[in-house]
């Protein structure tokens, strides 16, 4: 019997072991996963990145190489370590310890000895390279901003860091990614595609070929080249009229959407987030905590948009038959919307104004008493104030607008459930009667009010506001040619721009004429407050300007917001109207206008907060 | 003597099996050493080396059939007493090589006189069984047996190579086969069991467990009225046996041998340092798939990622470059030769033909199956070279030896002597 059993034992075993290697060699292989052998190094290739071009193809973002000095610590053949050292200008003991460094790091696989050296450091150590073995140069590309500008807009490439190569399989460690603006939102394009070569290697790590006759091989995909709606002329403008004061200028063309100019102030040169100091420096712009420059205020500064918001409530009041052209509201210097309560106005005292000099004087009585009509049109407050949202978020307000940029913020307009948590919901129209000049509850971000201001140039319509006009071999996004409606009918906008002309004509913004070219557009004045130590205290009011050029076949819509500027007639109508005429003449005529603007200086008002002692305001 | 006489007498199947193992080690051992423009067939070259080990092996392999096999049943004591004076002067003058003192060098060749001792051993025991006296029930000639076996086992794992001291061990198996009672075997099972999950688990655990569990059963015995000498008897020794292993395994053992228990047990994970043989093999197998990737192709080989690859690790090749088909085609042959030898055994009247071939078909199947596990990553790693495949010129020779005693032993079926 026990002869069967030595019988039976073989087979038993022998089958397992079978079912063993069934299982390693056809259940658990796969094609994939033998190509991530440790026997396999992958060798990329990567396409140069895109470039990045304006709206005049004047080339902004370019790539320039620079050199890595890279070393096989087995391979150095070094009988004279100070002839070395002097080659890369560098002390022995400096060449010592970084030798030290990457024989720890490895004895066989290549690391960098010494990083970004230039093109001329690397003519003269390339001419003498030969006569010291292990040592090689390889090649790099780093990006090259030609103009100080746009910062934040273009982003800048930097490493991935350790979420995205474990999230998206595509980037490996040390590889560039762009961040921010332009380079994050058209990553793919400005990217290109990697090509992979395997090579075989035996177990010390050299490669000894090519794996399997390349056969797994794929070449790259070279980069698109991107041309953005930018004018970088316009662009420069802009910047040097926000010299020494903090804000943001945005100009659209309205008929397209696309951002001709966006300036954010305090900025900084992109260059310096290129390459080896770009952690330090970008710190330094992190802890800049007065002029925060990596906060981009035209996308996301939320402000309370003052008197532009006015127009809106015309509009509506206008759509709603709640006003028309001949309706006169008279004003007291203002009016009492509520028993004890006053809002005052600049205007004369006992005038009675209709929608026009309403528009030009920026009366708050008329557009206090439209709003309270608007809401008070239906049975109760609540839906009239949703009513009201619907028609001032088909504008834009209170939503990102579409762009193509990865930050933003939304604003805010409020709707019925809002006002029903603060008050219970025991309030009318008069308890939210800031919302009609634009104070209050109403915020906005400069990027919708040019957006705004485009909406009126083209009475009632607006395409998404965005940075890209074409990509190489590629087309852009669809929703950048989509049309999108407000809910105002066209007819309603004439009797606005009406107004908004004769703003700059006889109106608030008389200084900002420009001549030949007729010019719309709305001042505001917004007040805001800033918590010291816990202390609610008001600021200089924001100066404001929304407003598009020539009225009557508008090629430019711009909105200036100057940070505690105050009158929107001091600082941000004059701005405005100085860049729609650098836009559409190329040059300007009022010399004294701007010099007036290069000169200004908020610096001084800037810094009042934090000198912790009291301060005045509106001066 | 006629020879062809001769040949008709001769297995030729086994024969042709093992010529089928030795080509497909040869082409193997090519494949890994294979480096372009170097002359294969150089004696610098372990695959000229291999195919120098081959020529020699078939010429002994003729020779040895023209022997009378009756001298080898007659000087087996002797050659028993030489090989164990060989394998003594190993120890003190042999060349240490990988930590191990296994080696005699001539020459620049090496000679195992573990790997010789193998077919000594097999015909002592052949030879003390087959005495009409041997009764294997007897204590003393299971005292006997165990000695013949334990004296190679303790002289090799003193130089140390447990690996090859492992292999002796299938001698207890020919004795369990040819009549040793079965409480051995059993009590051998018993033992490995305990010692696995000693390992895998708490020793404190284990020893609660097996009280409780002798407790309960102690509990029914004396409801049943049932003697509960015999029980208390094994669960003592066990929870002693437990605490020697314990002991043994974390004291006596070092890190490095744990580890490779460890690995295999999937108690720790560790692909580049103690993990890395058995990692990197068990990636050959996967990158050979169904059919593998071809003579010469695989990545595996071809980097030498495997270590040992032309001689312990060979198996690792066969799964990379032919595949599934080409690892089943080997274990098929293998199960083929050691049933074949089974078969002829259960058939021979002759005690002590039975008894050899009964040794050379369990050292074969104890290498064949010791290694592929070991390879495919069940079994701790041991240095053990896959018969007739794996480069070694010891291991070769001794192959051959086992297969040439084999052929001529299975020869005498019907002739007394």
């Amino acid at each position: 019997m026990r002869d069967k059993i030595f019988q039976i034992v073989v087979l038993i075993i022998s089958g397992l072991l079978v079912v063993k290697l069934f299982d390693l060699q056809i259940i658990k292989s796969s094609s994939s996963y033998f190509l991530d052998r440790a026997s396999i190094q992958k060798v990329y290739e990567f396409p140069e990145r895109g470039y990045i071009y304006d709206r005049n193809d004047k080339l902004i973002v370019s790539n320039e190489p620079y050199y890595d000095l890279m070393i096989i610590p087995s391979d150095v053949n070094l009988n004279d370590s100070i002839e070395f050292s002097k080659l890369l200008n560098i002390q022995v003991q400096t060449f010592n310890t970084k030798f030290n460094k990457s024989r720890i790091f490895s004895n066989v696989k290549p690391s960098v000895f010494m990083s970004g050296i230039t093109k001329n450091e690397f003519a003269s150590i390339q001419e003498k390279l030969w006569k010291f073995g292990g040592f090689f140069i390889q090649k790099n590309s780093k990006r090259k901003y030609n103009y100080r500008t746009a910062s934040n807009i273009l982003g800048y490439t930097s490493e991935v860091n350790g979420y995205e190569v474990e999230s998206n399989p595509y980037y490996k460690a040390g590889e560039m990614i762009g961040r921010q603006g332009v380079e994050k939102t058209y990553e793919l394009k400005l990217r290109g595609k990697k090509g992979v070569k395997f090579l075989q290697k035996d177990k010390f790590n050299r490669v000894i070929g090519s794996y399997n006759n390349g056969i797994y091989d794929s070449s790259y995909v070279p980069a698109k080249n991107i041309k953005l709606t930018l004018d970088i002329r316009l662009q420069k403008y802009g910047d040097s009229l926000l010299k020494n004061k903090y804000g943001s200028i945005i100009a659209i063309e309205p008929k397209t959407g696309e951002i001709l100019s966006i300036v954010n102030s305090p900025g900084y040169d992109p260059s310096i987030l290129v390459g080896r100091d770009r952690s330090e420096n970008y710190k330094k712009l992190y802890l800049d905590s007065i002029g925060k420059p990596l906060f981009e205020r035209g996308l996301q500064g939320q402000y309370p948009p003052g008197s532009t918001f006015k127009i809106i409530n015309g509009l509506i009041g206008l759509q709603e038959n709640i006003i028309d052209e001949k309706t006169l509201f008279t004003c007291n210097g203002g009016h009492f919307y509520a028993k004890n309560s006053f809002m005052k106005c600049h205007t004369n005292e006992a005038t009675s104004t209709n929608l026009n000099n309403a528009i030009y004087t920026s009366c708050n009585t008329y557009f206090a008493k439209t709003y309270r009509g608007i809401i008070e049109n239906y049975e109760t407050s609540s839906i009239g104030l949703d009513k009201w949202k619907k028609y001032v978020n088909s504008f834009g307000f209170g939503d990102f607008l579409g762009y193509d940029h990865p930050t933003g913020r939304r604003g805010f307009i409020p709707n019925s459930d809002y006002y029903n948590r603060w008050y219970n919901k025991s309030w009318r129209a008069p308890t939210t009667i800031s919302n009609s000049i634009g104070q209050g509850e109403v915020l906005s971000t400069p990027i919708q009010l040019a957006n705004f201001a485009a909406i009126i140039a083209n009475k009632g319509w607006y395409i998404a506001p965005h940075f890209v006009k074409e990509i190489e071999n590629d087309s852009i996004d669809s929703k950048f040619k989509e049309v999108k409606r407000t809910l105002i009918d066209e007819e309603y906008y004439d009797p606005i721009i009406k107004g908004m002309v004769d703003v700059i004509e006889k109106g608030t913004a008389q200084n900002s004429k420009i001549k030949g070219i007729s010019f719309a557009g709305k001042t505001g004045t917004a007040e805001n407050f800033i918590k010291i130590n816990g202390n609610r205290k008001q600021l200089t009011d924001h100066s404001i300007f929304i407003g598009f050029a020539p009225a009557d076949d508008p090629k430019i819509a711009i909105c200036v917001f100057i940070e505690n500027g105050y009158w929107g007639t001091r600082w941000a109508a004059p701005i405005s109207s100085l860049v729609a005429e650098k836009y559409l003449k190329g040059n300007i005529e009022r010399k004294w206008l701007e010099k007036y603007v290069l000169d200004g200086d908020l610096t001084e008002e800037y810094l009042k907060p934090y000198k912790f002692e009291n301060f005045k305001i509106n001066e | 003597m006629n020879s062809n006489l001769i040949l008709e007498k001769f297995d030729l199947l086994s024969i042709i099996l093992v010529s089928i193992l030795i080509i497909s080690g040869l082409i193997n051992i090519y494949s890994t050493t294979y480096i372009l423009d170097s002359e294969m067939f150089l004696l610098t070259n372990p695959f000229g080396k291999q195919l120098l080990f081959v020529l020699f092996s078939i010429v002994l392999f003729w020779v040895i059939l023209f022997f009378k096999a009756k001298l080898f049943q007659q000087y087996s004591s002797l050659l028993y007493l030489l090989m164990t004076i060989t394998l003594t002067l190993v120890l003190f003058f042999g060349n240490e090589i990988k930590g191990a003192s296994s080696w005699f060098s001539f020459f620049g060749f090496s000679f195992q006189p573990s790997e010789f001792m193998k077919p000594v051993t097999g015909l002592v025991l052949a030879k003390f069984l087959s005495n009409v006296h041997s009764d294997l029930k007897r204590t003393k000639v299971q005292l006997y047996s165990f000695i013949i076996i334990f004296i190679p086992i303790s002289l090799i794992i003193l130089q140390p190579d447990p690996g090859t001291a492992l292999i002796y061990f299938s001698f207890f198996f020919v004795l369990y086969i040819v009549g040793l009672p079965s409480i051995y075997m059993n009590i051998f099972f018993v033992s490995v069991l305990l010692f696995l999950i000693t390992i895998i688990f708490d020793k404190n655990n284990i020893i609660l467990f097996i009280s409780v569990l002798s407790g309960l059963l102690g509990l029914i015995f004396l409801y049943r009225k049932v003697k509960i000498g015999r029980l208390l008897f094994i669960s003592i020794s066990s929870i002693i046996f437990i605490i020697f292993i314990d002991f043994v395994y974390n004291d006596i053992f070092e890190q490095r041998h744990r580890d490779r228990f460890e690995v295999v047990l999937g108690i720790t994970e560790d692909n580049r340092g103690i993990g890395y043989n058995t990692n990197q093999s068990q990636l050959a197998f996967k990158s050979g798939g169904f059919s593998g990737e071809g003579f010469l192709n695989g990545s595996q080989t071809k980097g030498n990622f495997v270590p040992e690859q032309h001689s312990d690790y060979i198996f690792a090749t066969i799964g990379e470059e032919w595949g599934f088909i080409g690892t089943s085609t080997v274990i098929l042959v293998y199960t083929l030769l050691i049933m074949r030898m089974i078969n002829r055994a259960n058939k021979h009247r002759n005690i002590f033909n039975k008894i050899f071939i009964y040794s050379v078909a369990s050292i074969f199947f104890f290498q064949f199956s010791v290694n592929v596990s070991m390879v495919i990553g069940v079994f701790p790693t041991v240095g053990i070279p896959l018969p007739f495949i794996s480069y070694g010129g010891s291991s070769m020779v001794a192959s051959i030896l086992l297969f040439a005693g084999y052929i001529k032993f299975d020869s005498y079926k019907k002739e007394k002597w």
